[in-house]
């Protein structure tokens, strides 16, 4: 009987252009909860892949109790007891709890489906494991917590005892993700073995028994948790010194710029509210952000303060004129800038080079355009400039087609054409996400030099670290509504986390009475 | 009597209705938009018609009527998967465009059909008479069809009719309550979640197809019987209608019946509206009769601009699914 219950040796694996995974091993103790540590694009989701059955691996092999196996797919993976919680969760939203947990694992009798004994097993395990679930809500219902646990519920009802977390924490509170680093320590309790993979390094000091780091798709090394501190973890993750804190003077706001008043969004097909009397002002010379978890009517907040969407009721102010009913050119114009959520489809034409990508915003104004005709000389020069400026890696230059470029690089390029806009406010949202730690930082300062140049920021995050870091103000949005404002700098993480499950300040002073 | 009549109509018109929309229904939910349902009814059709010619040329013991007629069906039915299979190839296997590949089957079945009938019964004999023994009559099963409700159901009762609600009744069973059924409805909605669980997406797509081949081939026959006339190599735009049924229907096999029957009702109004008294005529109007025969259509046009806010298309329908993409 081998040590490991899993062993992945010299694991290979290509993807068209990139080499994911080269010579990686991971050893997983029975019992143990095992961090897998690096960047985004390190490797660790391809490498789980590749042990889920997902990918099949070039080269290296799969040991499960010291024996050499073959896994083909996820099937496969389920029977020799891997499950998996992927980042994205695998649920299907118009179905209910109990049908989600079923799926691909049904049992049936003369050909009919076995619910009621499909719900014993899944009402035992949701018991045994203190998940709270409804067996009969509809996933699309449910919060992003509860779909968590739904996902976690398949895997026990599959008597899976290798379990993968894939980013498990990237979508829940604080509160949240302490209770799931309680049942995770359960499982391990119970002689489950856990694959923990995650960017967030205190949450392995939490949790983990041991970690392994990757580094653009090799293998750093496998450490003792206890052994090493968040400092030690963040150089071998990054290669480099770390620093975590942010120098920023003190904020010195002027007038306010934007204005929004009672703004609300309902949607017609489901007259929900997605946006709920939402009100504030965003001054010159401070960063204001907006915390909340995922879904809670932050892009449509943005949507409605950048014209992609029209409010149902409300009015949105800059400096001095109406903007509620402008159309997208007309705010831009004002300086309103858009740093989007989804660089892929709002920030960038893939298809187009960097150049052109450079003045989708301003190529009908005198400097690209003349008689109707763009004036490409003038677009190339432009392009070169704000390369060097902004420090842009890009192969070929302007003409770098921007589907080409790393995501950091795509990242920079935006915040580059908005930044040279002069706009007077900024609005970026998730400005860092899915970016390491070095274009992180860049990003970070670029939206502070913003701020002490006197434009106005609005920052829009889920990382409650970058929200606490980098901002003067936060507002945390619930369910379409500001629940609460608090001084960046008196800011306590668990009190965000409170109100950004919904608690009001007045619920928290009472609980701290 | 024209009560009785009507209903009787709306019912043999319904029932290829439901069950080409049936067909749609299996395929949508398994994610493939199913096009194509006006050409696999003409191939279903044009294969059971053939066979019933022949065997009505041939001879046949008259005690077994009912049994070639049922052969026909389940040719038909037969046909139609084959013929499916070819969207299913083009749309699964080689990922293409559904819409495109499915208008491309509907426009091949009806040349394909005028050719392979002229080539039996010489040129430019394009109908394909069916016998008029398909019929159920009421004698026969020795009932007199005297009051409306008997009327309504045996008047004009073709083998199809209890076959479709049979059909019906297991495709309630087969999407809520078995294995295939969760699975085939899960690839509809979220593919990559049925794959991680180690559903065959492909598989449950090529199924979703075939069973839809198989329904619009038997409701290709059943709308030929339906219609009388013999075959035309057309089936008259239904297979397009039983598309609005189905969306009319939710994706949902109760609400399919209903709305077969609701958009039946129209089309029989429009064939009786001369015999209707009580309708108004028009008359002042030029070609005035093909007021009631747009109706349909028309209504058709207006309900799904009515209900298409509310109702919801299975998730990932139209979307080829591609197992290696990140």
């Amino acid at each position: 009987m081998s040590e490991y219950i899993i062993e992945m040796n010299g694991i290979r694996k290509v993807f068209p252009g990139v080499i994911a995974n080269d010579n990686i091993t991971l050893q997983l103790k029975k019992g143990e909860i095992h961090a897998l540590l690096g960047e985004n694009g390190a490797g660790k989701s391809t490498l789980m892949g590749v042990l889920f059955g997902i990918y099949q691996a070039e080269a290296g092999e799969i040991l499960k109790d010291g024996v050499p196996v073959r896994i083909h797919d996820p099937k496969d993976a389920n029977k020799k007891g891997i499950g998996m919680v992927h980042q994205h969760f695998k649920l299907v939203e118009v179905f209910s709890v109990l049908d989600n947990i079923m799926l691909g694992a049904e049992e049936t009798k003369r050909g009919v489906l076995q619910k009621k004994k499909a719900r014993e097993k899944a009402l035992k395990l949701s018991e045994k494991y203190k998940l709270q679930v409804d067996l009969d809500a509809v996933i699309e219902d449910i919060s992003v917590g509860m779909q968590q646990r739904v996902e976690i519920l398949k895997m026990l009802y599959r008597d899976n005892d290798i379990l993968i977390f894939d980013e498990p924490t990237a979508v829940l509170t604080p509160q949240e993700i302490e209770e799931l680093m309680l049942t995770m320590r359960n499982f391990a309790r119970e002689g489950k073995s856990i694959l923990f993979i995650t960017h967030k390094l205190n949450e392995i000091k939490a949790v983990a028994d041991r970690c392994t780091v990757l580094r653009k798709g090799k293998c750093v090394g496998t450490v003792d948790v206890k052994d090493s501190t968040v400092d030690s973890l963040a150089e071998m993750m990054v290669g480099r010194k770390v620093i975590f804190k942010v120098d920023k003077k003190p904020a010195d706001p002027k007038d306010a710029i934007l204005r929004v008043s009672n703004l609300s969004l309902t949607t017609e097909a489901s007259g929900k509210h997605q946006l709920h009397n939402v009100s504030f002002n965003v001054r010159r010379g401070e960063i204001v952000s907006i915390a909340g978890i995922e879904g809670n009517g932050q892009s449509e907040l943005v949507y409605t303060l950048t014209g992609l969407m029209k409010p149902t009721h409300g009015t949105i102010t800059f400096g001095e004129q109406d903007i509620t009913k402008c159309s997208i050119r007309e705010r831009n114009d004002l300086g309103i800038a858009h740093i989007p959520e989804d660089r892929h489809r709002y920030g960038l034409v893939l298809d187009y080079n960097l150049a052109e990508n450079m003045i989708l915003k301003s190529y009908h104004t005198p400097q690209f355009k003349k008689y109707g005709f763009l004036r490409f000389p003038a677009i190339q020069e432009h392009a070169e400039k704000l390369i060097r400026f902004f420090d842009i890696r890009a192969g070929e230059g302007p003409d770098t087609p921007a589907r080409s470029m790393s995501g950091g690089n795509q990242q920079k390029a935006i915040i580059a054409r908005e930044v040279s806009l002069s706009p007077d406010l900024l609005i970026a949202v998730q400005p860092t996400r899915g970016l390491d730690v070095g274009a992180i930082e860049y990003i970070q300062k670029q939206l502070i030099a913003a701020r002490d140049e006197g434009r106005a920021v609005l920052l829009v995050s889920l990382e409650l670290e970058e929200v606490m870091n980098i901002s003067d103000r936060i507002l945390v949005m619930y369910e379409g509504k500001i629940v609460a404002e608090v001084d960046a700098e008196h800011a306590v993480r668990q009190e965000l986390g409170l109100y950004m499950a919904g608690a009001t300040p007045s619920d928290f002073v009472r609980e701290v009475m | 009597m024209i009560i009785g009549d009507i209903l009787s109509a709306t019912l043999i018109f319904a029932v290829p209705l439901m069950l080409v929309a049936l067909g749609g229904m299996f395929s949508e939910r398994s994610g493939v938009v199913n096009i194509a349902l006006e050409g696999i009814m003409i191939m279903g059709a044009l294969a059971a018609c053939l066979f019933l010619r022949y065997v009505d040329d041939a001879g046949f013991d008259e005690k077994y009527r009912q049994l070639y007629v049922l052969a026909a069906i389940v040719i038909a039915g037969v046909v139609g998967i084959l013929y499916s299979q070819l969207l299913a190839f083009a749309s699964i296997k080689l990922k293409s465009n559904q819409v495109i590949s499915g208008t491309a089957l509907n426009m091949l079945a009806p040349a394909l059909s005028v050719v392979v009938t002229w080539n039996i019964q010489g040129t430019a004999q394009t109908t394909i008479l069916i016998p008029s023994w398909v019929r159920i009559s009421p004698e026969a099963l020795g009932i007199t069809a005297d009051n409306v409700l008997t009327t309504f159901l045996f008047k004009s009762l073709f083998l199809t009719t209890p076959i479709a609600f049979l059909i019906l009744i297991l495709s309630i069973f087969f999407l809520y309550r078995t294995k295939t059924g969760l699975r085939l409805r899960a690839c509809g909605e979220h593919p990559q979640a049925a794959d991680s669980v180690g559903v065959n997406v492909y598989k449950m797509r090529y199924l979703g197809v075939g069973i839809s081949g198989f329904l619009a081939g038997i409701g290709g026959i059943a709308y030929t019987m339906a219609a009388g006339s013999g075959f035309l190599s057309t089936v008259a735009g239904y297979g397009f209608l039983a598309l609005a049924v189905m969306i009319f229907g939710n994706w949902k096999p109760v609400n399919i019946l209903f709305a077969s029957f609701f958009f039946a009702f129209f089309r029989i109004i429009s064939f009786y509206s001369k015999s209707l008294t009580f309708l108004p005529k028009f008359e002042n109007l030029v070609s005035s009769e093909y007021i009631y025969l747009i109706m349909p259509y028309l209504v058709t046009m207006i309900i799904l601009v009515l209900t298409s806010k509310r109702s919801r298309a299975p998730k990932a329908e139209g979307i080829p699914y591609d197992k290696g993409r990140r």
